[in-house]
């Protein structure tokens, strides 16, 4: 980049053409090298599975184009749409619950009205730092009707607690273990955006009589909306991505937990176990543009109550 | 951060009781406004619900990697058992077989220092090439990165292991390090960080006094960005850190094992057949893998919070 670097233009003010085309090529030489890399791990990726989306391999006649075939096929895949629907399910309870509990936390912090609130804020955040492995596993322990924590309290109680990894209630048992991995995470978010409203805003309001509720009602939600939209949009991406929690819960819970218990999930299974490199690249590219569209969509209902 | 609370009224002075000196004035009525507001120990209660859920979990990996395998099976979950086996448990991890356990750490390093640093380093030029310059395709360039946040990780991971199969990448650290590398949140963090933090007069000083961009950026523009540099750096660290798809589709051999993977697959060991049930030795090693994390994040936090509030002014 230093040979792009022109002749000291201090004195000599250059031609106008000249410093904007240097200035464009030095933006360009500052993000070239992210450029670069990210046509290498999220484009070509993308190119490609396109490419193979559109082929299918067999064992006798090997490899011939079929166009939208695979396409078809996923629409009519009565194990796609089942996967899908739990997913769905899940982002529809678990995303409310969370960052529900993560706003309300960041008010309450935000308010100023908590006895340590910076242990609280560091606290309730640190679930983040643990792997999602780990913290798979932790709970997974916990949840065991033999030796976990839900064991210890049948017996200490004498009930009989319904197993948490039962066919009923295991995706409530993922969605508990998303929750905790996350809420803490939402909830800074959210305590950033918090921080930086000015607090003349509060003052003003609250001469004009404006209490704690009006206050969040009228300034402090209004305020954190980008946040919260950015909030919502990236649980539901996590929500339809949903692969290692039920992954490795999968050990104890072997028939519960099938392979195509989430798209994602699905996607793996039959690329590395059922070899169907083009089907599987058919169906995350729907999952792909499903995900797209329900982010955009939100993103767009965010920003028209803004309006 | 923080410009609520003055400095002079720690929460202790607040709450004593203050003897009448009667001639004293009353504090005046504005005490409790917005600005220094009463506590309240019902918030305090109900907040602290939400603290013990994060923290239970934590609490219960600690209690029980003290525990021996018989231990786990034989005491509460939520007590220590009368077998300390703490020291043990944290020996028998890092040696169990041939030490696989401290080569899993050392792996995790490498993908962190190498993949999180790069990602970190790589998204700090962009987000100030997005921030400070005017360059034909920056909408663009904006628009398709924040999109492909969007793809699911398997729309890419398939084509990914084929692509880098074909390129005899599979199986080595590169498949594990190369995608790491971008971190389109870090992107987007640092450019509006840099577009804050960074006055657009300082950088056309340094340039009227003949100082080149490249200069111009490490002496100029990185001072200014270090908050948000450290928040980018732990996030991608614990991206990095954390990662367990990406790894499990990218690596056979066990020796290239982050923790994650091989955390999971010494919990996997149980349900084979004939396979030795080492839970205590799971546990262990994964307190041993959360507290690096932890402990960045406390040590760190100043920072890396300053940095992820001037993150989140912008909409």
């Amino acid at each position: 980049m230093t040979a792009l670097s022109p002749p000291s233009t201090a004195g000599h003010p250059a031609p106008p053409r000249g410093p904007r085309r240097r200035r464009a090529l030095i933006g360009w030489g500052f993000i070239g090298p992210f450029m670069a890399v990210f046509a290498l791990v999220f484009l070509a990726p993308i190119c490609y599975s396109i490419y193979l989306s559109l082929f299918r391999t067999q064992l006798v006649g090997g490899t011939s184009f079929v166009g939208f075939d695979n396409y078809q096929r996923a629409l009519e895949d009565p194990n796609f749409w089942s996967a899908l629907g739990r997913v769905t399910l899940f982002l529809a309870v678990q995303v409310p619950v969370m960052l529900g509990i993560a706003l309300l936390v960041a008010l309450a912090i935000d308010s100023g009205r908590l006895y340590g609130k910076n242990f609280f804020r560091i606290a309730i955040f640190l679930p983040y730092a643990v792997p999602a492995v780990v913290a798979a596993l932790m709970w997974g322990f916990m949840y065991g009707t033999r030796f976990g924590l839900v064991g210890n309290i049948n017996d200490a109680f004498g009930v009989s607690l319904p197993d948490p990894l039962s066919a009923g209630l295991v995706l409530a048992s993922i969605g508990n273990i998303v929750t905790w991995e996350f809420v803490g995470y939402n909830m800074l978010i959210f305590y950033s955006a918090l921080r930086v409203i000015p607090h003349s805003l509060y003052e003003a309001a609250e001469i004009d009589g404006a209490g704690q509720l009006r206050i969040i009602s009228a300034i402090k939600l209004p305020a954190i909306r980008g946040a919260l939209v950015i909030a919502t949009i990236f649980s539901i991406i996590g929500s339809f991505q949903l692969f290692n929690e039920p992954s490795i819960l999968k050990n104890l819970a072997p028939n519960t937990i099938t392979t195509d218990f989430t798209p994602n999930f699905y996607t793996y299974s039959l690329a590395f176990s059922g070899q169907q490199h083009n089907y599987a690249a058919t169906v995350a590219i729907i999952m792909g543009i499903f995900t797209m569209i329900i982010a955009y969509a939100v993103q767009l209902r965010g920003m028209r109550k803004e309006a | 951060m923080g410009a609520t609370a003055p400095a002079t009224a720690t929460p202790g002075e607040d709450r004593a009781p203050r003897p009448v000196t009667g001639l004293r004035t009353p504090r005046p009525g504005r005490r409790h406004s917005v600005n220094r507001p009463r506590r309240s120990v019902l918030l305090t209660v109900l907040t602290g619900l939400v603290l013990v859920y994060a923290l239970v979990p934590l609490v219960w990996l600690v209690i029980n990697s003290t525990k021996t395998q018989s231990g786990l099976l034989s005491s509460s979950g939520l007590w220590f058992d009368s077998d300390f086996a703490f020291f043990r448990n944290i020996a028998d991890t890092l040696t169990y077989n041939d030490g696989v356990f401290v080569r899993w750490l050392f792996n995790t390093l490498l993908y962190v220092v190498v993949g999180a640093g790069g990602a970190t380093f790589l998204a700090v030029l962009g987000g100030y090439a997005l921030a400070k310059f005017q360059f034909p395709g920056k909408r663009g360039i904006f628009a398709v990165v924040i999109g492909a946040v969007a793809v699911p990780g398997t729309a890419l991971a398939v084509p990914t292991f084929l692509m880098f199969s074909k390129m005899g990448l599979t199986d080595t650290p590169w498949a594990v390090i190369i995608p790491s590398l971008i971190s389109p949140f870090g992107l987007y963090l640092m450019w509006v960080f840099a577009a804050e933090a960074i006055p657009t007069e300082l950088l056309e000083a340094a340039r009227i006094d003949g100082a080149s961009e490249i200069r111009t950026f490490f002496t100029v523009s990185l001072p200014l960005l270090a908050p948000g540099i450290v928040t980018v750096l732990l996030f991608t660290m614990v991206a990095t850190w954390n990662n367990y798809f990406l790894p499990l589709i990218m690596l056979k051999n066990p020796d290239w094992y982050p923790l994650t993977l091989g955390l999971n697959s010494w919990n996997a060991q149980a349900q084979t057949n004939g396979g030795e049930a080492i839970f205590n030795l799971v546990i262990t090693g994964s307190l041993l893998t959360i507290v690096p994390l932890i402990a960045a994040f406390l040590l760190l936090q100043r920072y890396w919070q300053s940095g992820l509030a001037a993150g989140s002014v912008k909409e």
